[in-house]
């Protein structure tokens, strides 16, 4: 199947230590905010305090008188140049959009927005001014929370009419892929189990280390935009689009980014501003967020409520499962919008074998910070809410939670194997991966501790959670992308460029924020081409030099763009067969290629393809039919998505006195196909991982009832530290199940240790005080609510747990501390 | 404006500053030390952590007028980059894949050779507790962890800045 198969694969599965990390770890680096241009003007935004608010006056003036100051502007001062922010992805034909003016002159929609610019000659200078200039603002009520959003009472944009912006809808009785839901509910409320829960996604803060940062010069013939981006080519895209400028005319450049998790998928307001602040000065200029800014507004990620029915028979046989998604957008939709919790849509049958699904998404508008994208996105809520649901049905019918998942899922024989969401899984060995993973953890001895714990009365009880996750990536086939309405497509391109002196340049439209692009690449060209892992040098992040490309996403970089790059280097070798021919005096057919060499059947005749990049430089010597090149590209559009899978498995202590929870082991098998980069693979899992552990444990992005986000730094927005996390246990199966669309037979890992975490780690909380009879507990876990929802148990009472913080003093009592026993 | 003469990465350096300058911005727009960088406004993250006479400080959390007369040591520093030489530590994180994005990597790498000049020889549980004050996103630490680990086993006699 696969063509390496016959090719040495010298540098392919090798931990080859990262080619970016020389520059990375002597601070020889350019992120944006690095970058000062001659002349360079800096900007500070003046953000509205109000979620809601229309604007009466603003007055500039002593802004405009303070030192250095070069101007300010307000929405009112630009035109149609200013552009709007777009929303790529129109779930359904009558979805409700505001428009997403980058800085409105009338309204503001969520605290946070930009109601004005200060363009000052340093960034002090424009900081201070920012606080002078004077906004009259006549507040308006806000509406905040999904709930509060469905009841249409108050309005986030008044002129839209309603807070419901798409209700988009799957339903396999419709499409043919399986049968009636409501049929399965109503056989299993009388004949079978039912379970009935709604989950709550908490929202999240991407929170890349490196603030968005921009940098816009307008001299010379190109405007060139630096950005601290995960989507240059899409951000040129857009600018043309939307601003009046020629695409030719654009130069957008994603020099070193400081991660993204999703979060720097966007075309921001601030990118925008800047862009039209320099076309308007004709000077450069520069503008950085705080953290504080950053938080309160570039994109946050989840924001759902859940309603979920999963039908089964007595055994705990899936009979059916209906899924009612209600989603907040925030503010505006943005330019992935509801395509987020719509890319969960075909995630929640996951790894099972369901007859009956159905799913709804329906979208909200609130005056909040805007959502979209965050690690994972759609599949991470889709994989929670599954994975809740097995360990529950494994509880109701009395099982263990892994009987319960193998009563329902694909077996391997299964494969290729056609979902009821309609997808079409390629490959997988969840029994393979489960075994490896259970071996690893210790799992019968854990559950024995467990038992033993439990029997013992045990004030720290053990919990292990379940997660057998899989997740649909390598963003994607254009032609599904352009069945559900999204606006672009999915290929991904790449080019090789051999140079005269033998180093080979690859340029990739895939854009790097972390990733190791350089690396993974360069093993990948090195085996393929067969030259020296230390001569590919990988170009990206920069339209001028990577003019075509649909950047980094969705896990799609290496199978999507790695496959562009196969394609890309196999026309190099069929370009220079033909030279070679011409050069030995052969025929084509009587060269063999291997470790970078063409030699002649049966003679000691060859040449070096690196030579043949020097002679087609040269062009003295060449076929009549060819052109003095041997470079060449490929797009490449996928025909499937690939499906990654995993066994992750988490044992939690849970101190049922203090609700204090502490992870104790976590191990996790996945099945990523082909590993180009051991060593690359694992940092991507324990990044994951740690990513989808604090959805469990920490973090939330809470916003008040006037819509201020009092989580509004770090230190409020809890980031685990070193201190709060584990060292895990990483393992893959020893015979992976490669994926069979492409070449390499690689699949997407970028994203799985988010999807797969979550939930694993809230079923081991659940599972640690399921016998005192607790079946949830809202995300974040925090010993507040774990402490509650034990007293409530003890109680008698219901397990729901507040979402509201805890006052620091029961109301009414002036000490409710004991003081007995005090002082002796 | 005030006058401040200082030792920055072994070179004697002078500048008028206005008092309210943050260390961290004495070095990215004074000095052009741009290995050093900002992460938050709350001197949560340390992403600006350098030395300060041979000790970690985080650097937006300093005013430059308090570092007058004084050493001070970023990333670009630690070894001579020129030369091609790494310190043990920059050495250990490429190696145990320690990074990722490399934003928060220059503070992590200064912190962690504070935390081995202290202590030479720390289990895994100091490591974490040495290093809380610095925030990475992309690695979940477990390889941070490592890297200094690695580090400490690499130079039995410990790391000194």
């Amino acid at each position: 199947m696969t063509a390496t198969q016959d090719r040495p694969a010298a540098e392919i599965g090798k931990d080859r230590r990262r080619k970016e990390d020389q520059r990375l770890i002597t601070g020889r680096t350019r992120w944006t905010d690095n970058i000062t241009l001659p002349g360079m003007l800096h900007l500070a935004m003046v953000r509205s305090p109000f979620a809601h608010a229309t604007i009466t006056s603003i007055d500039v003036d002593a802004a405009k008188a303070s030192p250095n100051v070069v101007t300010v502007l307000t929405g009112k001062d630009f035109g149609e140049e200013l552009g709007v922010n777009i929303n790529a992805w129109p779930i359904t034909p009558d979805q409700k959009a505001p428009v997403h003016s980058p800085m409105p002159a009338d309204r503001v929609a969520f605290a946070g927005e930009v109601v004005a610019v200060v363009v000052a000659r340093s960034a002090a200078e424009a900081r201070d001014a920012a606080e002078l200039v004077d906004v009259e603002y006549d507040e308006q009520p806000a509406v905040l929370g999904i709930k509060n959003a469905l009841k249409d009472e108050v309005l986030a944009h008044p002129d839209l009419g309603t807070n419901k912006s798409a209700l988009w809808i799957f339903d396999s009785n419709d499409a043919g892929t399986g049968s009636d839901v409501e049929a399965a509910i109503e056989e299993a409320r009388s004949n079978g189990i039912l379970i009935e829960r709604e989950y709550r996604q908490q929202r999240l803060i991407p929170a890349f280390m490196e603030p968005r940062s921009v940098v816009v010069d307008p001299t010379g013939e190109q405007l060139t935009m630096w950005s601290a981006t995960q989507i240059p080519h899409i951000l040129r895209f857009a600018l043309a689009a939307t601003t009046g400028v020629p695409e030719s005319k654009i130069r957008v450049i994603a020099p070193d980014v400081g991660g993204g998790f999703g979060g720097k998928l966007q075309t921001t307001p601030e990118e925008w501003i800047a862009w039209a602040v320099a076309r308007r000065l004709s000077k450069p200029v520069k503008y950085t967020e705080t953290r504080s800014e950053s938080l309160m507004s570039a994109h946050h990620g989840r924001d759902q409520v859940q309603t979920l029915t999963l039908a089964a028979d007595k055994d705990g046989k899936v009979t059916g499962l209906k899924v009612h998604l209600d989603a907040d957008m925030g503010a505006y939709i943005s330019i992935v919008g509801g395509g987020v919790p719509v890319l969960g849509a075909f995630m929640f049958n996951a790894i099972y074998k369901f007859p009956a699904y159905r799913f709804e998404c329906q979208t909200v508008l609130t005056n909040s910070t805007w959502t979209d994208a965050y690690r994972g996105a759609g599949r991470p809520e889709a994989t929670y809410a599954i994975e809740r649901l097995m360990d529950e049905l494994a509880a109701e019918v009395g099982v263990d939670p892994l009987e319960i998942r193998e009563r329902n899922w694909i077996t391997h024989e299964e494969f290729p194997f056609t979902t009821v969401a309609g997808l079409e899984y390629d490959t997988g060995n969840y029994e393979a991966a489960t075994a490896k993973a259970k071996e690893s953890f210790g799992y019968d001895a854990l559950r024995a501790e467990q038992r033993e714990r439990r029997e013992r009365g045990d004030r720290v009880q053990l919990g292990i959670g379940v997660s057998t996750f899989t997740e649909m990536c390598g963003l994607a086939p254009s032609r599904v992308l352009g069945s559900l309405d999204y606006g672009a497509g999915g290929w991904e391109h790449a080019s090789v460029r051999m140079l005269a002196t033998g180093k080979v340049e690859i340029v990739t439209g895939a854009s790097a924020h972390g990733q190791g692009h350089e690396t993974a690449f360069s093993q990948i060209v090195a085996d393929r081409l067969g030259v020296p892992f230390e001569d590919v040098e990988v170009l990206h992040g920069d339209t001028q030099i990577s003019h075509k490309g649909l950047d980094t996403y969705g896990s799609r970089s290496l199978v999507v763009g790695g496959e562009a790059l196969v394609k890309a280097v196999d026309k190099v070798v069929d370009k220079a067969r033909h030279l070679a021919a011409h050069l030995l005096e052969a025929n084509a057919d009587d060269l063999d290629y291997s470790g970078g060499r063409f030699t002649v059947r049966g003679t000691d005749q060859g040449v070096a393809i690196q030579e043949l990049a020097t002679a087609a430089f040269a062009a003295h010597n060449y076929p009549e039919d060819m052109e003095p090149s041997i470079d060449a590209e490929a797009t490449y559009d996928p025909v499937n998505f690939n499906y990654p899978h995993g066994t992750h498995l988490c044992a939690m202590e849970v101190d049922t006195e203090t609700g204090a929870v502490k992870m104790r082991k976590y191990t996790c098998c996945d099945d990523i196909g082909t590993i180009i980069n051991p060593l690359i693979v694992a940092g991507q899992v324990h990044g994951g991982l740690v990513q989808g552990i604090a959805q469990a444990l920490w973090e939330e992005a809470v916003h008040d009832e006037s819509g201020t986000l009092v989580s509004g730094s770090f230190v409020d927005y809890l980031l685990p530290t070193a201190a709060d996390t584990i060292s895990f246990d990483v393992v893959h199966t020893d015979d992976p199940s490669v994926c069979t669309t492409n070449t390499l037979g690689t699949k997407g890992v970028g994203e799985a240790g988010t999807i797969a975490s979550t939930p694993a780690v809230v079923n081991a909380v659940v599972d640690a005080v399921r016998h005192l009879g607790i079946n949830d507990i809202q995300m974040p876990c925090t010993p507040e609510r774990v402490w509650r929802a034990i007293e409530g148990s003890r109680a008698g009472g219901a397990t729901d747990t507040p979402s509201d913080a805890m006052p620091h003093f029961q109301e009414g009592a002036l000490n409710q501390d004991s003081t007995e026993g005090a002082g002796q | 404006m005030t006058k401040i003469e200082l030792t920055v990465d072994g070179a004697a350096v002078s500048d008028d500053v206005e008092p309210r300058m943050l260390l961290v911005q004495y070095l990215r727009e004074k000095l052009g030390k741009t290995g050093t960088v900002i992460g938050c406004d709350t001197s949560n993250c340390g992403a600006c952590t350098v030395h300060l006479d041979g000790t970690s400080v985080k650097s937006c959390n300093v005013l430059a007028v308090q570092a007058n007369g004084r050493t001070v040591t970023t990333i670009e520093g630690l070894a001579d980059a020129a030369e091609g030489e790494l310190h043990p530590v920059q050495e250990s994180f490429r190696e145990c894949h320690g990074l990722q994005c490399g934003f928060c990597t220059p503070g992590m790498i200064m912190q962690a050779v504070d935390l081995l000049a202290e202590n030479p020889h720390p289990s895994e549980e100091e490591v974490r507790l040495g290093m809380e004050g610095n925030l990475c996103r992309c690695t979940g630490y477990h390889n941070i962890v490592k890297s200094v680990l690695h580090a400490a086993d690499k130079t039995a006699g410990g790391v000194s800045a």
